[in-house]
């Protein structure tokens, strides 16, 4: 088998983890910046895709390898519970962010009454279940360093190196290093690890090409493709098998599928890393919806090729020459292929540090909140001490979490990984964190639990989990007599830790997972129900269980006490920095609304300010006890949660009442707006037509004026002069008295005083009338006037009003033709239910701009000759006229073609 | 040589009374039925003095007023105004009309005022 030098190896790794540097550097940038590169649903989806570590990169074939199919419930669990996420993982990332809550132990102990002793447990559960799945990671790449570098795992197992000869011991220091930079620089853990996403959604997309390239190798050049591999594996009696559903479980093959599916599922939503990532992480709930079905899709994709790569993996090394969990890395070897082996490698070790990256900085987060934190905190010697800022001491305990960590993973690989498959030891970590499933999600839908039933509940999995499934892995690694595995403890056959109360027949898996979930379950119900709940258990089931109806201002503050600012201002300095507690102080003193902090009241909701913003740098329930020994509280009974619980809801009351009063101010507002609008713009109308009135008025007398002086004066002008101007002066007197006339009669229809008489009337009568009384003035000009009339039903109108408009449409038409050649034509018609009366002529028409307005109050339009004598009332008093009686008055015309106005009316019977 | 006047208006009944009116005074007296008349003839045939109404079709007496700002030699100018509206004043002042007479106006009056500004003695006291 082919090998690569160690220097290009190490410096291929150096390379990538350098490159993950940048990436992470370069996502923090960006957040610092406001130009965040995570908020996308992408970025997200693949950030919780650090659920595929080396355990499935190199595992999942080794698994199908001897077991066929049996590797996909690991993936099945998390599909389907993703198409949960959109109701679980929304309302866990909803709580979180409420109450910046930073961590699973964070979540369930704040959820029970900010309970130190359920953080503590659930650490401890953590990182005792966590410690042998960060040491699968370093066993992954240790195992695949030394192939590439040995080209065989056999050689060196015989020289055990030295601790500080193992190239692991370093890896995992240098992973130390790579997270204290980037997990641990801000202290406040609900400010987001931009950067850290950054880079594990990097190292997703890196080992998923790396996967999905050594599978095409695979098929498409060891073989001819899917078809040519399954034929051969086909032909051979053990391989065939791997394909069936049933090979490879013990007899109760559909409970086993159930446990792996039902296992994988809580794990993937209460692993540490998995809260980092989707809960801690998230900047979006709506990302939760499209990761919903990215990333099953990436689980798909990661898993195409898992069966061929054990298949052709098997059909090569027959003699079992290989080891089947690096069937990814050998067989690219066996070939040769250098390039293509370096890549599967740096897949590799992208899954297994992005793992242990998010995991070191979620369980450091933990130890140091959870376990370090109350711990010191008790201590009086401490206590004295601590009078200055402690966030310097904070991320120095948590660095000291991350080291220790990783240590300790290096121990147990470096202790017991040998003895375990890299799928057994990532089975029983999930198997630990599945234990955290009934009270953290029955802490969300249901308000009964406490923190009494937690504890028990916990403590009761977590033992059997031990006793039924660690202690005998341990045993099987030769750490410990095997005595009890057989013969059940103190030699009580009941007590069989793989047959316990001799349930047999189930894996050792299946069996440990049934009886601690059971037992945790069944404690965690009972204990809880046999108690009421405190009124902290009971405020913080309400904060939780209605997460999604009351957030941010709304939400009801549990607290009831004295608290002193300055008090409150230098727990904050020490525990968050001096800049963050100003801003933190002043923000909230414009939140509400006060002037400076000085003047803010003291009250439950600053309290709370504080107290949440402490619970995100030190947890919920330090920052719980932490805040009780500086103000001065009164205890909280229940019936002060459900008064504080009443009060709230009142307020919400009041406040909608409130929102919808201004509401409705504000749209009285814009109604009186509107009419003052109104008003205004009337009032204009009512100058403009004032002014234009009096313009109307005073021409006429202009000219009187004049005239009447000149004569006056002259009183020896000739005859024919005076005869002309006495002429004048007599039309335009006609002119001021038919003005007055139609501005009264106008004023009269408009303001409804006018008289009108109703009565069946005879168009064609109507229009006789009128023509007969202008037959002279057409004459006159020379004008011939043509009558259409067919005979039409009669109109419900006022007989002398019809005559006033038809007058009125013959007189414009008259002025507006030229004499002699000037043809004026009137038509009176029926259309179904309307009498059309339509007055044509061969003037000089009307321009379509001039159309609209031609029926408004004194827009004379036109020549000054075709004006001449006309008044611009004319046609607004015919308009208010016909649609006083239900008809409608119009125009149509072309310039140059003369002009055609006309009205209809309603036939009697449809008036009215 | 008698002064030219320039009668600008669209009412042909004050034209004829204005006409007259100035004949008898002796002017040589020439007409513009809009405002775009009005400019043509003056910047054709300069007048001494421009008697111009307000509310014409097409270019209206401010209008022409405006155009009138811009040129060396301009006629002196009276506003004509059927509104006699403050505004209307204040606006023909503004655009360099040199007095004003509302419609109906005194003849007796107009002719005073015409003569006044023809013989440089300024506008008459509003």
């Amino acid at each position: 088998m082919a090998t690569l030098s160690t220097t290009l190896v190490i410096g291929a790794s150096l390379a990538y983890l350098a490159t993950l540097f940048a990436i992470a550097w370069w996502g923090d940038r960006r957040a610092e910046s406001g130009r965040s590169v995570i908020a996308s649903p992408w970025v997200y989806a693949l950030s919780i895709a650090v659920y595929c570590t080396a355990w499935t990169y190199f595992g999942s074939v080794g698994r199908a390898s001897t077991e066929g199919i049996w590797f996909l419930p690991i993936y099945l669990g998390p599909t389907l519970a993703m198409i949960l996420a959109w109701l679980v993982v929304r309302k866990m990332v909803r709580i979180a962010k409420t109450h910046r809550i930073t961590s699973i132990a964070d979540f369930i102990a704040s959820r029970y009454g900010k309970s130190p002793a359920i953080a503590g447990l659930v650490t401890l559960i953590t990182v005792i279940g966590i410690v042998p799945y960060i040491a699968l990671q370093l066993k992954a790449i240790s195992a695949a360093y030394q192939l590439l570098t040995e080209g065989s795992l056999v050689a060196s197992s015989a020289v055990d190196p030295a601790w500080w000869q193992d190239s692991t011991f370093y890896l995992a220091l240098a992973l130390a290093g790579f997270i204290i930079l980037f997990g641990t620089r801000r202290l406040d853990m609900t400010e987001r690890h931009e950067g850290m996403v950054a880079a594990i959604a990097f190292e997703s997309v890196v080992k998923l090409v790396a996967f999905l390239a050594v599978g095409l190798f695979v098929t498409f050049w060891l073989f001819s493709g899917p078809a040519d591999l399954f034929a051969q594996a086909m032909t051979v009696e053990s391989l065939a098998g791997l394909m069936r559903f049933d090979h490879g479980g013990s007899g109760h093959v559909h409970a086993q599928w159930f446990a792996l599916v039902l296992l994988a599922g809580l794990a993937f939503l209460f692993l540490p890393r998995q809260f980092q990532v989707m809960v801690v992480e998230n900047v979006d709930e709506d990302h939760i919806k499209k990761a919903s079905w990215i990333f099953p899709l990436y689980l798909l994709l990661i898993n195409l090729f898992v069966i061929p790569i054990a298949l052709a993996g098997l059909l090569i090394f027959t003699g079992g020459q290989a080891d089947p969990d690096l069937f990814v890395l050998s067989l690219p070897l066996s070939e040769g292929m250098a390039a293509m082996a370096l890549l599967v490698f740096i897949g590799g070790l992208s899954a297994a540090t992005g793992m242990v990256i998010v995991e070191a900085i979620a369980v450091s987060t933990m130890i140091c909140n959870d376990l370090v934190m109350p711990a010191l905190l008790r201590m009086r010697r401490f206590q004295a001490r601590i009078r200055g800022d402690l966030t310097g001491l904070i991320k120095g305990i948590r660095r000291l979490a991350i080291v220790a960590l990783l240590l300790l993973g290096y121990l147990y690989f470096h202790l017991a990984g040998e003895a375990y498959a890299l799928v057994s030891i990532g089975l029983i970590s999930f198997a630990a964190v599945a234990q955290f499933a009934p009270a953290a999600l029955a802490g969300l839908y249901w308000k009964g639990g406490t923190a009494n039933g937690v504890l028990a509940g916990l403590s009761a999995g977590f033992l059997l989990w031990a006793y039924t499934l660690m202690l005998p892995s341990l045993a099987r690694s030769g750490w410990m007599s095997a005595d009890f595995i057989e013969h059940g403890l103190l030699g009580i056959s009941l007590l069989r830790p793989e047959a316990l109360l001799g349930l047999e027949g189930l894996d050792g898996l299946t069996h440990s997972l049934f009886w601690s979930l059971l037992l945790n379950t069944a404690l965690f119900v009972t204990v809880s129900l046999s108690q009421r709940p405190n009124a902290r258990e009971a405020s913080q089931a309400l904060l939780f269980v209605d997460a999604l109806q009351n957030t941010g201002a709304r939400e009801p503050v549990f607290w009831q006490g004295r608290a002193d600012i300055d008090a409150l201002t230098a727990l904050g300095r020490r525990f968050l920095g001096s800049a963050s507690t100003d801003s933190l102080l002043r923000e909230h003193a414009r939140a509400t609304g006060a002037h400076s902090v000085d003047q803010m009241p003291a009250d439950a909701r600053l309290v709370q300010a504080v107290e949440t913003r402490l619970a995100g740098a030190i947890g919920s329930a330090s920052a719980r006890s932490m805040v009780a020994s500086v103000v001065d509280e009164e205890p909280l009974e229940l019936d002060d949660v459900l008064r504080i619980l009443e009060e709230a809801s009142q307020l919400r009351a009041y406040s909608q009442a409130l929102e919808e009063k201004s509401r409705s101010l504000e749209q009285a507002t814009q109604e009186l707006q509107a009419a003052n609008q109104r008003l205004k713009s009337l009032d204009r109308l009512k100058d403009d037509f004032m002014s234009s009135v009096t313009h109307e008025l005073r021409t006429p007398l202009t000219s009187i004026r004049a005239l009447a002086e000149m004569m006056r004066d002259e009183p020896d002008m000739p005859g024919d002069q005076r005869q002309q101007f006495l002429g004048i002066l007599v039309a335009e007197s006609e002119r001021l008295s038919r003005l007055v006339g139609q501005v009264l009669d106008l004023a009269r229809i408009e303001a409804g005083h006018a008289d009108w008489n109703h009565s069946d009337v005879d168009l064609a009568e109507v229009i006789e009338q009128a023509t007969g009384s202008l037959a002279r003035p057409f004459a006159d000009k020379g004008v011939a006037l043509a009558l259409d009339l067919k005979p039409v039903p009669t109109v419900r109108a006022d007989a002398d009003r019809l005559v006033q408009v038809v007058l009125n449409l013959l007189s414009n038409a008259l002025r507006v033709v030229p004499a002699k050649t000037g043809q004026v034509r009137i038509q009176l018609r029926q259309n179904e239910g309307l009498v059309t009366v339509k007055v044509s002529d061969n003037g000089p028409g009307l321009h379509p701009d001039d159309q609209a307005e031609v029926f408004d109050k004194f827009r004379q339009v036109g020549d000054r000759q075709q004006r001449q004598g006309g008044t611009g009332l004319g046609l607004p008093i015919s308009r208010q006229i016909i649609e006083h009686f239900g008809g409608r008055i119009w125009v149509r015309s072309q310039p140059g073609q003369g002009a055609t106005f006309g009205f209809d009316l309603p036939l009697s019977g449809e008036n009215h | 040589m008698s002064l030219k006047i320039l009668i600008a208006d669209d009412e042909p009944n004050i034209v004829i009374s204005l006409e007259y009116l100035m004949k008898r005074e002796g002017f040589q007296v020439s007409v513009a039925r809009d405002g775009a008349e009005a400019l043509a003839m003056i910047a054709d045939d300069p007048p001494d003095l421009l008697l111009l109404d307000a509310m014409m079709p097409n270019v209206d007496g401010f209008e022409v007023l405006q155009t009138l700002q811009g040129q060396p030699e301009r006629p002196k100018v009276i506003m004509l105004t059927a509104k006699g509206r403050e505004s209307d004043v204040e606006k023909g002042r503004a655009l360099g009309a040199d007095d004003y007479v509302v419609k109906p106006f005194s003849t007796g009056e107009l002719v005073e005022r015409v003569r006044r500004l023809l013989s440089d003695d300024g506008p008459a006291p509003a």
